[in-house]
């Protein structure tokens, strides 16, 4: 391990002003909350900082539901949030999103903003062994592409690196219209969820708008008919404590038998959590047939780049697709 | 009269210490001033190292010793060729040459204060390399024959094994299945990563280390060395897994010993999980065509069984992929031959039932094809070829309870409700599909010790050198014991895992009851014989009453000619049920269902324990576990706990019933058992498999059976 400084700020600001002096990615200077990612990448000398700055005590923590919808302080942990009655009721898909991901024990100590930051699962980005990696050390180039890229993405991807997005959570908020609120020494703003995270571009190693020093402070989600009606799909090779093959967020506003109104995101699949603006066009006044769905569900293949070893994910997204609609669908 | 222990549900005696944190594994036998190492790992498969800087780990805070080729000590390294070696190549030495033969291959060894302080300074030092185009490809290079050689523990089959006339009977058989079945590397993967802490005192070495064979590792280190085993003490009383991991002393153990040498204090080695992927072997890859031919009637006439799996550059790794080929059905005219794919990878191990479960996974999927071209029942069609002795060795059975297997398994999977039809089964949206196979492993035997002292208190401690990797050897030796000496269970402490007491051999190949039992069990008759007899007295407590001081007694155990007279092997069915998805490609089991013929049984609650974990490695390697390597440059890209999917709990089916057939066999060993460490992993991938094509009707021969096989 890198030997660094541990730095426990009496209070927010503190901790900002800690920060404010560094970088974007791999910086002199990091957060760390929960520690369930940033413990794994320090032991494997994937990052190096030279201070960690603790966000323990410093965050809100609380879940809060009001007028403007769901309120999640950064803080607040992966198990209290799927636990959350009014989480559970009234926007479902957040609750099993959570509790498809990682392990009971990692529930317990990994934070909502921690899981939105968590580093791509991508084996080439973690194993220092391997030279290149554009995101871990930028311009030595991508070994996934020509690698063994299973677990890579099919969207959003380019020739600088294809790593898929790890968070369950993040595909159920983008799908919701959640936004991000943050805080900087220069104050705070609000981020779109959709916006939030980037594409690798040229740039893969800057992965989120998050300006350096900027923290998370808690996610919103606004209350919907369609977040009520909604559920979260995770395929993969064992039945828990995995990150997904295919996964798929929708939620539904119903007519009686029509879908009033979709919305759809991918996780697995994409260089970052995957909205599918066309496919919620199409399910727009559609019945739950199953050649409906089906017809609707290829539109998320439009621009899909398969690698060889990921290319199945192509096909498995839409039939994802059309099972969390049909299980969505057939809910009160 | 004492009720005797053997055959009751004794709960593990070591339980209470395991689960309260009070047994003590390799890397928590903590000293004061231990240093810790931490090994710098090679990133090309092959080639030379042209220079190697190690001036700023050196510097670093804490560092003692920075080793690399160029200032190590030249070791030893007398020729040994242990049981668990492979016979032929010589194991990996380390630091004492600039050749890399695999990734990971172990090129500097950095010791410091502290773990954090070793890590970090060994990411300090720089290597150069000139690479050399390395093999790390199976499917790229030439196939070549073992090399034909007798081990030291006796005969090494050779690799081509021929009865009749296969080709010319396969060409003429009136149904046929031939086809390819791959199994990728696989590792281990047991919770604990090896470690070891050595310290030296003088020409005399403590290490404590986890292994499945104390005697194996004073062995070894004493041929790395150049010293006398006797001046090594092993100590290894738990162990958290191992699956054969443990089974010879890797490199690790010789790099921690060479640290407490140059370090003068005691050094401590814990692998990372990544670097378990690099240094303490796997399961290889392994690719076998199997062809069956069969009259209409379902009689087998032909089998083709011709593999092929990876190893080594430097060593011969090969494993019992065929044998159960040669006996498990009657057929007159089989070809058997395995291949070596000699490739810049580090040497493949023992990884439970190793080759029995990979060999039968082969032939048993094939067997399903069979069946299926035949339609046939594929437990009939098992039934029909049930040989009347080895039909390879030409020697009877010791026992052979398949018959009873299959129907006990068939009758409580409930087999006869099976419809036939693949696709016909279903659970709503879910296929439902039902497989079977057939389960076989030796009966190892091996000489081994054991002592046993009596007390003139009336209770007894009573030693040997083996191991406890988990199956609750502690506890089954220790009612083998008490029911040999006529004592109750509470009276009777027994020991273990410590070189200083009786030999045993490794705690592999399913041979510890048999081989380290017989021994207690001798120890113990014989004690309790010397104290009746020299405290003239019926009774053992009168009698240690009466002699006032404790009795003593020392007893080998070794297999006599039985092995010339029988073939003898434990036999088992396994049934299993799987839910497939057909859309997301979802496989999931949800019961297992095993009859085994494995001889007596000690203990049914450990024993039990034994084959749910069987099944559960038999689900991992049937659905998800699979070592990535990039066939680019030989890394193992997903070395690690989360994208190497072993199975959770959540993949442990609802139901693992698990059924022991009644077998007396007094001819395996003094005991009668045979041994269940490997048995229950055996043909449960290919059960599975075949309830896959039996569900689904799309037959997966490349494991594991993961989503994107089945859309």
């Amino acid at each position: 391990m890198h030997p660094f400084a541990l730095e426990r700020p009496r209070d927010l600001s503190a901790a900002l002003a800690f920060r404010a002096q560094a970088g974007r990615n791999d910086a002199p200077a990091e957060y760390i909350a929960g520690g369930t990612d940033m413990v794994q990448l320090l032991q494997e000398h994937v990052r190096r900082p030279d201070r960690l700055v603790s966000l323990a005590g410093l965050l809100d923590a609380r879940i809060e539901f009001g007028p403007h919808g769901l309120r999640l302080g950064a803080a607040a942990t992966m198990a209290e949030v799927a636990a959350h009655a009014t989480v559970i009721e009234r926007f479902p898909v957040i609750s099993e999103a959570l509790l498809e991901s990682a392990s009971p024990q990692v529930r317990n100590q990994a934070t909502m903003g921690g899981n939105l930051l968590q580093r791509t699962r991508c084996p080439y980005f973690r194993d220092i062994g391997y030279a290149a990696c554009n995101k871990r050390a930028p311009g030595t180039g991508c070994a996934a592409i020509g690698g063994e890229n299973r677990w890579h993405a099919v969207l959003g991807t380019s020739e600088n690196c294809i790593a898929a997005h790890p968070s369950d959570l993040a595909v159920a908020l983008v799908a919701l219209d959640a936004s991000v609120e943050t805080r900087s020494a220069s104050g705070q703003r609000s981020v779109a969820l959709a916006d939030f995270h980037r594409l690798p571009g040229d740039t893969p190693h800057i992965e989120t708008a998050l300006e350096p020093g900027e923290v998370i402070a808690a996610i919103v989600v606004p209350a919907s008919p369609a977040a009520r009606r909604s559920h979260y799909l995770k395929v993969r090779d064992r039945a828990s404590f995995e990150f997904a093959l295919v996964s798929a967020a929708v939620a539904l506003d119903m007519d009686g038998p029509r879908i009033r109104e979709a919305r759809v995101a991918l996780g697995g699949v994409g260089a970052k959590p995957w909205r599918v603006p066309q496919v919620e066009a199409a399910l727009a006044g559609a019945g739950l047939d199953p050649a409906t769905l089906r017809r609707a569900a290829a539109h998320a293949a439009e621009g899909a780049e398969g690698r060889g070893g990921n290319t199945f994910k192509i096909e498995l997204m839409q039939r994802a697709i059309v099972r969390a609609v049909e299980t969505a669908g057939g809910r009160a | 009269m004492i009720a005797a222990v053997i055959g009751k549900p004794v709960s593990r005696v070591d339980g209470r210490q395991k689960v309260t944190g009070g047994a003590a594994y390799a890397a928590e036998f903590n000293m004061p001033n231990v240093a810790h190492g931490s090994i710098v790992r090679s990133t090309v498969a092959s080639g030379r190292i042209t220079a190697i800087d190690s001036a700023a780990a050196e510097k670093a805070p804490g560092v003692i010793a920075v080793l690399t080729h160029r200032n190590a000590p030249r070791l030893a390294y007398r020729e040994r060729h242990g049981m668990t070696d492979p016979s032929v190549g010589e194991r990996l030495h380390v630091l004492q040459d600039d050749q890399v033969n695999h990734q990971g291959h172990p090129i500097a060894l950095v010791i410091a204060d502290t773990l954090e302080q070793a890590s970090y300074a060994a990411t300090l030092v720089r290597v150069s390399y000139a690479p050399q185009i390395g093999a790390t490809d199976l499917g790229k290079v030439e196939l070549v024959l073992p090399t034909q050689e007798q081990s030291d523990e006796g005969a090494t089959p050779p690799p081509d094994r021929q009865r009749g006339d296969p080709e010319g009977a396969l060409a003429r058989a009136e149904v046929k299945v031939d086809n390819t079945y791959v199994i990728p590397r696989e590792n281990h993967n047991p919770i604990e990563m090896h470690a070891t802490i050595a310290t030296w005192d003088g020409d005399y070495l403590t290490l404590w280390d986890k292994s499945q064979w104390v005697d194996g590792v004073a062995d070894e280190i004493a041929a790395v060395f150049g010293i006398a085993a006797a001046n090594i003490h092993v100590v290894s009383p738990f162990v958290g897994g191992a699956f054969g991991s443990g089974l010879r002393a890797w490199s690790h153990v010789t790099l921690t010993a060479l640290g407490a040498r140059v370090a003068r204090r005691p050094v401590k080695i814990m692998l990372t999980r990544r670097e378990m992927y690099y240094g303490a072997g796997y399961r290889p890859h392994t690719v076998q065509r199997v062809a069956l031919g069969a009259s209409r009637e379902g009689r087998l006439v032909a089998i083709v069984h011709d593999a092929h799996h990876e190893t080594s550059t430097y060593e011969e790794y090969t494993e019992a992929l065929l044998n159960a080929t040669r006996f498990l059905h009657s057929c007159p005219n089989v070809f058997t031959r395995d291949r070596l794919a000699r490739l810049n990878v580090h040497t493949p191990t023992w990884m439970r039932a190793p080759g029995e479960v990979s060999g039968v996974f082969a032939l048993e999927c094939a067997m399903d094809e069979l069946a299926v071209a035949l339609n046939l029942d594929p437990v009939d069609l098992r039934l029909r070829n049930e040989p009347e002795q080895d039909e390879f060795k030409k020697l009877p059975f010791s026992s052979r309870s398949t018959r009873e297997c299959y129907r006990t398994g068939a009758e409580r999977f409930g087999w006869s409700r099976r419809n036939a039809e693949p696709r016909s089964m279903r659970d709503g949206r879910l296929l439902i599909g039902w497989g079977v196979a057939t389960a076989t492993y030796p009966a190892n035997f091996r000489p081994a010790s054991a002592m046993a002292r009596l007390l003139p208190d009336g209770a007894a401690e009573v030693a040997s050198a083996a191991s406890d990797i988990g199956p609750g050897t502690w506890t089954s030796m220790t009612q083998v014991a008490a029911d040999a000496l006529g004592l109750p269970i509470e009276r009777v402490k027994f020991t273990l895992g410590d070189n200083r007491l009786p030999r045993t051999p490794p705690q592999g190949g399913s041979m510890t009851m048999a081989s380290v039992g017989s021994a207690v069990q001798a120890a113990c008759r014989k004690a309790r014989e010397e104290a009746l007899a020299r405290g003239g007295a019926n009774d053992l407590a009168e009698a240690m009453r009466r002699i006032g001081e404790p009795v003593e007694a020392s007893a080998d155990s070794k297999p006599g000619d039985a092995s010339q007279r029988f073939s003898m092997h434990a036999f088992g069915a396994v049934f299993a049920e799987v839910a497939v998805d057909p859309d997301l490609g979802e496989t999931r089991v949800r019961r297992i269902v095993g009859a085994y013929g494995a001889g007596r049984i000690i203990n049914p609650k450990t024993s039990r324990s034994q084959c749910i974990g069987g099944m559960i490695g038999g689900i991992g390697m049937a659905l998800m576990e699979h070592s990535v390597v990039d066939p680019r440059n030989g890394r193992v890209t997903n070395a690690n706990f989360a994208e190497y999917a072993a199975p959770v709990h959540a993949d442990a089916p609802p139901v693992m019933d698990v059924t022991f057939v009644e077998e007396h066999d007094p001819n395996v060993n003094p005991l009668g058992v045979k041994g269940l460490g490997e048995l229950p992993i055996v043909g449960v991938a290919a059960a599975i498999a075949n309830a896959v094509f039996h569900a689904t009707g799309k037959r997966i021969r490349e494991l594991p059976i993961t989503p994107d096989k089945l859309l």
